[in-house]
C-alpha cells in the first residue's frame, strides 16, 4: 500500500533501531513522552518497544481526547438526548465510554437513537435527511478535529440548517503539555510531539517547551519508521545537550500549520476560561466553546445541561496513568475489574487509550511470555 | 440423584449488539448462558457443525441465521449468504452438505420482488453448491417489528472421507493455511451501506468453500487437523478460539496474510484490523507440517484457491494466545474481536 508500506520497511526499521541502540548512553535512563494517543497505539500495535533498549522508556501522554473527557460530559450529552426527538451522533470511539448510567452503546441498546458517524459533516447530513428530528453531534478531539467541526457549523449556519447542534468537548494540546510539565511528580526528558494536531497548529506553539523548559520535542508521524526516527532525533539532541523543536513528519506537517483550518477554528470557537480534564483536574484556557454568533447551533445553549460531575471510581488511577506517573499495569484495577470489554476508565476504551493499547498488545504478551518461561 | 446444576456465568444485564458480533461477547453469551442451559456440560468445544451418530450413521448438522443489512451488496445478497454460509459451516466441520431447511421471517410491507429475488438467489446458490432445499417455514411480523427480512437455515451433511477434525489433535509445528484474501466481505458491506464517503472496487467473497475443502482433503487428508470459516469476528477470533481450545500458541507471520490493498486501505482509514473483519468465502486449516506443502499446492491448484497461503504455525508457548510477528521483529498479541465495529454483517 502506497504511503504506508515504505514506512514499515523491515530494513529501514532495523537501521533506525540500531541507531537508537548506538545513541542511547547505557549509563543514562531516558524518559520520552509520546504526547499523542495515536503514537501510543502505534507503539503497541507495531511492537516498537521490542526494538528499543531497556533504558529508553516511553511514557504515555494525555493526547487521547476520549480518555481525558470527564464522565459527567457524557452524562450531560446523554441527558440532552433524552429531552425528546434527538439523534445523538458521535464518533465510534465514544460509543463504549462509560457514563454514570452506562455508555452511549448501552443507551442505544435500550432504544435511544444513537448513531455512529465518521465526520461532523456526516452528522449534518443526518440532520438534513431527518428534518423532523434534531441531530446533536458530540464533538470531541484536539485541534485535529476542531476544524472539521468548525467548518460543519459554518455550513449549518450558511445553509440555515436549524435541526442540528454541536456539544463541544474540543480541547487544546498546549495547556495539557504545560500541566504535565508543571506537575511535581513528572520527570520527562523529551517529547515525541503530536503529528495530527501539528498539521493544524504547526510547530511554533511548541517552541517554549524547548526554550523555556529545555526539553527537546520532535513532531512525529505514526508509522514504525516515523516513531523510531523521532526517537533517534530526540536522542541526538539529548546527546548533544540541545533542546529544540524538530519536525520529523515533514511530509504532512507544515512548520506554520494550516492557516485555513486555524481560521475556521477562530471563526467558530473561543477558549473556555477553564475545563475539567479527567484525571488532571481543571485546566485554564484548555478547551473550546462555541462563539455566541453560533449559539443557535450550540447544544449547551440550546438545551438544558444538568452539568453533571461524576467522580471516577476511587480505585481507578486514570489520572496517574494519563500523566505518565503510573504505567497502565500499575493501576489496581488494570486487567481485573477494568478490561477492554468492561472498561471502568476511558483509557481502557479508546484504541488510543494507553490502557487499551497496553492491554491489547502488550500485557497479554508479557503475561504469556512470562508464563512460557516459568 | 439430581443432575449437576448448569454453571451460568453470563452476568450482563442486557443484550447488546456486541453479543451478536461473533467475538468475545458472543462467546460469553454462548458459553455462559445458552450452552449450559441447553446442552449441559460439553464434551468438546462447540464447532461450526455438530457431528452425531444416528443409528450407526455419522451425520453433521448445523443451523445459521442471516440479518445482513443491506440485503443486496456487490458480489452477493442475503439469500446467497444463507445458502453458502450453511454449506460452509458443514464443509469446515468436515462434511458435505446434503439438504437444507430455510426459514424466512418477513416484515409486512416487504416488496414481493425483493423476496422473489432472494429466493432465486438461494435457488441458484443451492444449485451451485449441489445441495437440496428440502423444506422450511415462513413467518410474517408487523411492519416496523423487523428489518425487511431475516433468514434462518438448518443443514445436514455427511462426513467427507478421510477427514477427522478437532482442536485437540492440533500439535506444535503444525502449519496454518488460509484459503485466500481476507476482509472482502466485511468491508464490502460497510461500503454498501453508503455511510462512508468513499468508494472502492470490491466484492463480497461469498461462495461455497466445499470444492476447496474437498481439494484440500484430497491433497492432504491425513494431515488436516482443524478447519474453521472465519466469518464474524474474522481470522483473529477464529484463531483465538483455536488457541484456547488446543491450549497452544498460534504464531502468524503478518506479511504472509493475504489482504487486498483496498481492504488494507479501508482498515487503515477506519482504524480496523483486517484480522477482525468478516469473511464469507474463506477458511482456515491447520495441517501437520509434513503435509503442509501438499495441502498448499492442492488448494492453489483448485479454482478459487490460487491465493491460498501458509500464514503461520502452531507453537507450544505462549499457550492459548495468538501472536502476530512483523517482518522487522516486533510482535503483538492478536485478541478476539471486542465490541462490534460492524453490526449485522451476515
Amino acid at each position: 500500500m502506497k504511503f504506508v508500506d515504505e514506512f514499515r520497511e523491515p530494513e529501514v526499521i532495523a537501521k533506525a533501531s540500531a541507531e537508537i541502540q548506538r545513541l542511547a548512553d547505557p549509563n543514562r535512563h531516558y524518559r520520552l513522552m509520546e504526547v499523542c494517543g495515536g503514537h501510543t497505539h502505534a507503539i503497541y500495535r507495531f511492537g516498537l518497544k521490542d526494538l528499543l533498549p531497556e533504558n529508553v522508556e516511553l511514557v504515555h501522554g494525555p493526547g487521547c481526547p476520549v480518555c481525558v473527557l470527564p464522565m459527567g460530559r457524557i452524562d450531560d450529552a446523554l441527558s440532552i438526548s433524552q429531552q425528546g426527538n434527538v439523534i445523538f451522533a458521535a464518533f465510534g470511539d465514544m460509543m463504549r465510554v462509560p457514563g454514570a448510567n452506562g455508555s452511549p452503546l448501552q443507551h442505544k441498546a435500550r432504544g435511544m437513537d444513537i448513531r455512529i458517524v465518521y465526520s461532523p459533516s456526516d452528522a449534518l447530513r443526518l440532520a438534513i435527511q431527518n428534518p423532523e428530528k434534531h441531530v446533536m453531534f458530540f464533538a470531541i478531539g484536539f485541534e485535529t478535529t476542531a476544524p472539521s467541526t468548525a467548518l460543519t457549523l459554518i455550513r449549518a449556519k450558511k445553509d440555515g440548517i436549524k435541526n442540528f447542534s454541536v456539544f463541544s468537548n474540543h480541547v487544546t494540546i498546549i495547556p495539557a503539555i504545560r500541566a504535565i510539565l508543571d506537575s511535581p511528580d513528572m520527570r520527562i526528558d523529551a517529547f515525541i510531539g503530536p503529528g495530527h494536531v501539528s498539521t493544524v497548529i504547526g510547530c511554533r506553539p511548541y517552541e517554549w517547551i524547548a526554550k523555556n523548559e529545555g526539553k527537546p520535542i520532535v513532531v512525529s508521524g505514526f508509522e514504525p519508521v516515523d516513531v523510531l526516527q523521532a526517537i533517534v532525533m530526540l536522542l541526538r539532541q539529548l546527546d548533544q545537550g540541545e533542546a529544540k523543536v524538530e519536525n520529523q513528519y515533514t511530509r504532512v506537517v507544515p512548520w506554520e500549520g494550516n492557516r485555513a483550518a486555524l481560521k475556521a477554528i477562530g471563526e467558530v470557537f473561543e477558549l473556555r476560561p477553564y475545563f475539567e480534564w479527567r484525571g488532571m483536574g481543571f485546566i485554564s484556557q484548555s478547551a473550546l466553546s462555541i462563539r455566541p454568533a453560533y449559539a443557535e447551533w450550540d447544544a449547551e445553549k440550546r438545551f438544558h445541561v444538568p452539568g453533571v460531575r461524576v467522580t471516577d471510581p476511587k480505585a481507578a488511577q486514570c489520572g496517574e496513568v494519563l500523566k505518565g506517573v503510573l504505567k497502565p499495569a500499575q493501576c489496581k484495577l488494570f486487567g481485573k475489574e477494568c478490561t477492554p470489554e468492561h472498561p471502568i476508565g476511558a483509557l481502557m476504551v479508546s484504541s488510543e487509550g494507553s490502557c487499551a493499547a497496553y492491554y491489547n498488545f502488550e500485557y497479554r504478551k508479557t503475561a504469556a511470555l512470562a508464563g512460557a518461561q516459568s | 440423584m439430581t443432575a449437576a446444576l448448569p454453571k451460568i456465568s453470563f452476568r450482563d444485564p442486557q443484550i447488546e449488539m456486541a453479543h451478536g458480533a461473533g467475538g468475545r461477547a458472543s462467546r460469553r453469551l454462548i458459553d455462559g448462558l445458552i450452552a449450559p442451559l441447553l446442552c449441559g456440560p460439553l464434551k468438546e468445544p462447540l464447532g461450526d457443525a455438530a457431528h452425531l451418530d444416528v443409528n450407526g450413521t455419522r451425520i453433521a448438522i448445523t443451523a445459521d441465521s442471516f440479518v445482513v443489512q443491506p440485503l443486496r451488496f456487490p458480489g452477493g445478497s442475503i439469500g446467497e449468504l444463507a445458502i453458502n454460509g450453511t454449506v460452509n459451516d458443514l464443509a469446515v466441520s468436515g462434511a458435505r452438505a446434503q439438504a437444507l431447511l430455510v426459514t424466512y421471517v418477513l416484515e409486512a410491507g416487504l416488496t414481493t420482488s425483493v423476496l422473489e429475488a432472494e429466493i432465486r438467489a438461494m435457488a441458484d446458490a443451492a444449485a451451485r453448491a449441489g445441495v437440496v432445499v428440502a423444506g422450511g417455514d415462513t413467518k410474517v411480523v408487523e411492519n416496523g417489528k423487523a428489518d425487511r427480512m431475516y433468514i434462518t437455515t438448518a443443514g445436514i451433511g455427511v462426513p467427507i472421507a478421510g477427514l477427522s477434525l478437532s482442536a485437540a489433535s492440533v500439535r506444535p509445528g503444525d502449519k496454518i493455511l488460509l484459503s485466500g484474501p481476507i476482509g472482502d466481505h466485511g468491508i464490502t458491506i460497510l461500503l454498501a451501506r453508503g455511510e462512508l464517503d468513499f468508494e472502492a472496487d470490491l466484492c463480497s467473497d461469498t461462495r461455497s468453500v466445499l470444492p476447496l475443502v474437498e481439494a484440500l482433503a484430497k491433497a492432504a487428508s491425513p494431515g488436516i487437523r482443524w478447519m474453521r470459516d472465519p466469518t464474524r469476528g474474522g481470522v483473529a477470533t477464529s484463531l483465538n478460539e483455536l488457541a484456547r481450545d488446543c491450549k497452544l500458541a498460534v504464531a502468524l507471520v503478518e506479511e504472509r496474510i493475504p489482504v487486498r490493498d483496498v481492504v488494507r486501505g479501508a482498515c487503515e482509514l477506519l482504524g480496523l484490523d483486517p484480522l477482525h473483519i468478516a469473511n464469507e468465502g474463506q477458511f482456515l486449516a491447520v495441517v501437520a507440517e509434513e503435509h503442509a506443502e501438499a495441502a498448499l499446492q492442492g488448494l492453489r491448484a483448485a479454482p478459487g484457491g490460487e491465493a491460498a497461503a501458509i500464514i503461520g504455525e502452531i507453537r507450544e508457548q505462549p499457550a492459548a494466545t495468538v501472536l502476530g510477528i512483523a517482518g522487522y521483529g516486533g510482535t503483538r498479541v492478536i485478541d478476539m474481536l471486542v465490541g462490534d465495529p460492524l453490526p449485522r454483517i451476515c
